[in-house]
């Protein structure tokens, strides 16, 4: 057996002009944990997903225990011992867990569920997982979804585990979790490539750490040797300053009053059930959840969005006078002059128009300005030339589609526009998803800006080192219900973490179903 | 043991300059071209040139060919831009068909019924305002249905179509001239009433007039008014449109009653303006016609006269060799069919190009095996 079990010499992937990956190289030892570390867009996962058999790279070697090899589909990939859980499941809701670990595999017409069961069932106490194996995946918290994905993977002879971002969904309970049973994996002998952009997990699990920098190799150090300011600083390739300023909240006033909302989704679901909280002025509320915890619809309700089953949403304006906002249509909220400013979660398919130039993206808040039938293209032209000078949009020209910028640069001019109306009301949704560490700080400091003008900031985040270091207050939210309001001075990331999981359904209480005999 | 093996990959190009995607869109209608002349040559025995020289003559050889294939490249043009604002707003407007069947029967039953007693000035107007509501009626009931219960619009607008249709057949009955002719005939032939007038002598001056103004007023109302950044947005993302506050459902409704007017108004052109009759046929099939004029121009109406004109152009220039070889009209939809295929077929060379990779593989004992 050779010594590593994955080397990358000189790979390139090219996406048109843009050079994802560019001559890039990698090892990977036998039973070591590599961290590939790297901002969004470095190209960590394009790099992986051509192990996993998704893309072909167009220069480079790929050996796998010593081989060189070409991997031109996943089955290819499987077949080398390759296993990779993306970061979006690849599961099918309906089907058990078992059923989704042997979906695709070859075998008889008729297959034998019950000793495929066992037999996974014998992979799972090997490497320590528990799973009920006759869940159906819709029946699955995220976290067992994940250890389905796992799973499946390692029943398929996975020896080399990649993981894209397994934590993003997760409490830090279960990251904890999972850590462990990573650990436990690589004492059986597997290797492992853990894709991240948190520096302190990195530090937790890994023994080796790669960082991407704009596709390229930018040094690979053992972890050991490294702290989270060198890390950083690699990643960046510039100093960067991790400090996030705070300032005191000055002269509260209540500014939304949500009374008791309750949200239902397309399938008659709850998706926010008797949610209650006050957003005041001069503060940053913070909300954190895993993801899909009711985060979105709870923004979308406040916006005029959503459609509020029961309960009311009021807003206080500056004369005093109250609004309720709980029926209104965005039309009808913008008619009122509330300046209630919203950056969704989903910038292209919400907050921008892809194939508008960034004027046309300005002119979304202000085009019905003006008499007559025609539009004003100049003010709009002026304010998003300013937001590109102010917050260092790079794009070739203010004519160019939004969707041909980067993430980060598309983020810039969807927050810049909702902050240059000056807003009373400030809802952010994962306002740095996707940008460079130093961007992420430059929006940070624009929210905390906004909050010493008074504005009242509600912004959602997944990262609880930052929310904690940035908002006054955090509202904790669990499968649609409020776990707990605390204050973002004096509470720690286990706090967060306790109530973020507090309240959960337990879903291995519901009433089983027979298991399928076949598939 | 090693083999190499090339591998092919379709690698997605970075947005193309207009002059080079011109280019190649040119290449694609010059490649054409040679495989028409190639597929008529092989059924005439013709030397190319003669054929070639037999499509020109054929499309603009006298003045009355000329103005006939302006009149034709008009009507084209004109559906084409109405379809425009519904294919902006991504509501995929298939019922053009029907939109014209229902205007011109409009437009007929104004000539048969008011024409003749009414001043022709009034009449013109009530004729061109009666095809407009016909089509706009044609249009609203599935849009209506779209915002109100979200059904499909492609199906919605293509049975439209066949009512269309049935309707021009009852009617054709109703108005049969001669009696036993199965056919309503030209349409107050001796006095002309309700027909577009001759403007300077030309016969088809009119058509022309109304086309232009269309097309200009359908790109203002596109590009610079308040109601054309509506329909973009809803045509981008409902999301994003229900975010600034824009109302989908009435944008959805207001945009395809446009849309279909338009469709209507150039049932009017044809009838009024050129075949003086009606039939099942009228529409002949260039309300589908122009939904690939609208998308080949990605829907710039001035792109749309120059790919509506040279579908026509060889659509005349091809009934002309038809006759002169002895060919059956279906020469002609042979011709519209390779051009088209090289267009379409040119726009994904525009967006891909193909690489290829030579690899390396390593023949294994049951290696590689899933």
């Amino acid at each position: 057996m050779a010594e590593t079990a994955i080397e990358l010499k000189n790979v390139t992937k090219r996406f048109g002009d843009v050079v994802a990956n560019d001559h890039i190289n990698l090892t990977l030892k036998h039973g070591e944990i590599l961290a590939l570390l790297g901002e969004n867009g470095s190209g960590k996962t394009t790099l992986m997903n051509m192990l996993a058999g998704i893309y072909f790279p167009d220069e480079g070697e790929i050996f796998v225990d010593g081989h060189e090899v070409t991997i031109r589909s996943p089955k290819e990939s499987h077949a080398l011992g390759l296993g990779m859980i993306h970061q979006h499941f690849k599961l099918i809701d309906v089907l058990t867990a078992a059923q989704n670990i042997v979906l695709g595999m070859d075998g008889p017409v008729k297959m034998d569920m019950k000793a495929l069961t066992k037999d996974i069932r014998r992979v799972c106490e090997r490497d320590g997982f528990e799973l009920d194996l006759d869940k159906k995946i819709y029946e699955m918290s995220v976290s067992e979804k994940q250890t389905t994905e796992i799973v499946k993977a390692l029943y398929r002879g996975a020896d080399i585990l990649i993981l894209d971002e397994p934590t993003a969904v997760l409490t830090p309970q279960e990251t904890e979790k999972l850590f462990s049973a990573l650990r436990k994996m690589k004492d059986n002998g597997k290797s492992i490539i853990i894709i991240t952009h948190k520096l302190n997990e990195v530090m937790e699990i890994s023994d080796q750490v790669t960082v991407l920098r704009k596709g390229k190799n930018a040094g690979t150090i053992n972890t050991i040797d490294a702290d989270e300011r060198t890390l950083a600083e690699m990643m960046v390739g510039d100093h960067v300053d991790l400090n996030i300023e705070r300032s005191a909240v000055q002269a509260p006033e209540d500014k939304v009053e949500v009374r008791g909302i309750t949200v239902r989704n397309n399938e008659g679901l709850k998706t926010l059930d008797n949610v209650s909280f006050t957003a005041h002025t001069g503060e940053i509320l913070g909300i954190a959840g895993t993801s899909g915890s009711g985060q979105r619809e709870l923004l979308e309700a406040i916006a005029g969005l959503q459609e509020v089953e029961s309960g009311e949403i009021f807003y206080k304006a500056p004369d005093g006078s109250i609004e309720d906002l709980t029926k209104k249509t965005p039309a009808q909220i913008q008619d009122l002059k509330i300046s209630l400013s919203f950056v969704p979660e989903d910038r292209l398919g919400m907050g921008l128009v892809g194939n508008m130039d960034l004027t046309g993206n300005m002119m979304l808040r202000s085009y019905k300005e003006g008499k007559g039938i025609f539009t004003d293209r100049k003010k709009p032209r002026e304010l998003a030339e300013k937001i590109v000078d102010k917050l260092e949009v790079v794009t070739p020209s203010v004519e160019t589609p939004v969707r041909n910028l980067s993430g980060g640069n598309v983020q810039k001019v969807l927050v810049g526009r909702e902050i240059a109306s000056s807003p009373q009301v400030l809802m952010v949704a994962y306002p740095v998803r996707g940008l460079d560490i130093n961007s992420s700080y430059s929006i940070y400091n624009l929210l905390g800006e906004e909050k010493k003008k008074g504005v009242a900031v509600i912004c959602v985040g997944e990262d609880l080192d930052v929310l904690i270091q940035l908002c006054d207050r955090i509202l904790v939210l669990s499968e649609g219900t409020v776990t707990g309001i605390v204050d973002a001075r004096k509470t720690t990331k286990d706090e967060l973490g306790i109530l973020m999981a507090k309240g959960r359904k337990d879903h291995s209480h519901r009433k089983k179903q027979e298991p399928e005999e076949a598939v | 043991m090693k083999k190499t093996k090339k591998v092919f990959h379709l690698v997605k190009r970075s947005d193309m300059s207009r002059g080079k995607a011109l280019v190649f869109r040119l290449i694609a209608v010059l490649l054409s071209l040679i495989v028409c002349a190639i597929v008529i040559v092989s059924i005439t025995h013709q030397n190319p040139v003669s054929v070639y020289s037999g499509i020109l003559a054929g499309a603009v050889g006298t003045k009355r060919r000329i103005w006939v294939t302006i009149r034709e490249v008009a009507v084209l043009l004109l559906i084409a831009v109405g379809l425009t604002p519904a294919f902006r707003m991504k509501f995929w407007n298939l019922g053009a068909e029907g939109q014209i069947l229902i205007g011109g029967a409009a437009s007929a039953a104004v000539m048969i019924y008011f024409a003749p007693s009414l001043p022709p000035v009034l009449t013109m107007i009530i004729l061109l305002a009666a095809s407009m509501i016909a089509g706009m009626l044609w249009g609203f009931l599935p849009a209506f249905f779209k915002a109100k219960f979200n059904t499909n619009e492609t199906l919605f607008t293509l049975m439209m179509n066949y009512v269309a249709m049935q309707i021009v057949t009852f009617c054709v009955v109703l108005w049969e001239h001669p009696a036993g002719s199965n056919s309503v005939g030209v349409i107050n032939q001796s006095t002309r009433a309700g027909w577009f007038p001759r403007i300077g002598g030309l016969e088809y001056l009119m058509n022309v007039i109304i086309v232009v103004l269309i097309t200009i007023l359908t790109f203002v109302y596109m590009k610079y008014t308040k109601h054309g950044y509506e329909l973009s947005v809803v045509g981008e993302s409902h999301n994003t449109a229900r975010y600034a506050g824009i109302d989908v459902k009435k944008v959805i409704i207001r945009t395809m009653m446009i849309s279909s007017a338009i469709c209507g108004l150039s049932g009017a052109v044809i009838v009024s303006g050129a075949s003086h009759t009606i039939s099942t046929s009228t529409a002949g099939g260039r309300g589908f016609t122009a939904v690939v004029v609208a998308w080949l121009a990605q829907f710039n109406p001035f792109a749309m006269i120059a790919t509506s004109a040279l579908l026509v152009f060889m659509q005349q220039g091809s009934i002309q060799i038809a006759s002169q070889y002895g060919l059956n009209e279906n020469a002609s939809d042979i011709i519209t069919g390779i051009i088209l295929f090289f267009l379409v077929g040119c726009e994904f060379f525009i967006r891909y190009r193909i690489e290829g990779t030579e690899v390396e593989i390593e023949e294994k004992a049951g290696g590689a095996k899933a």
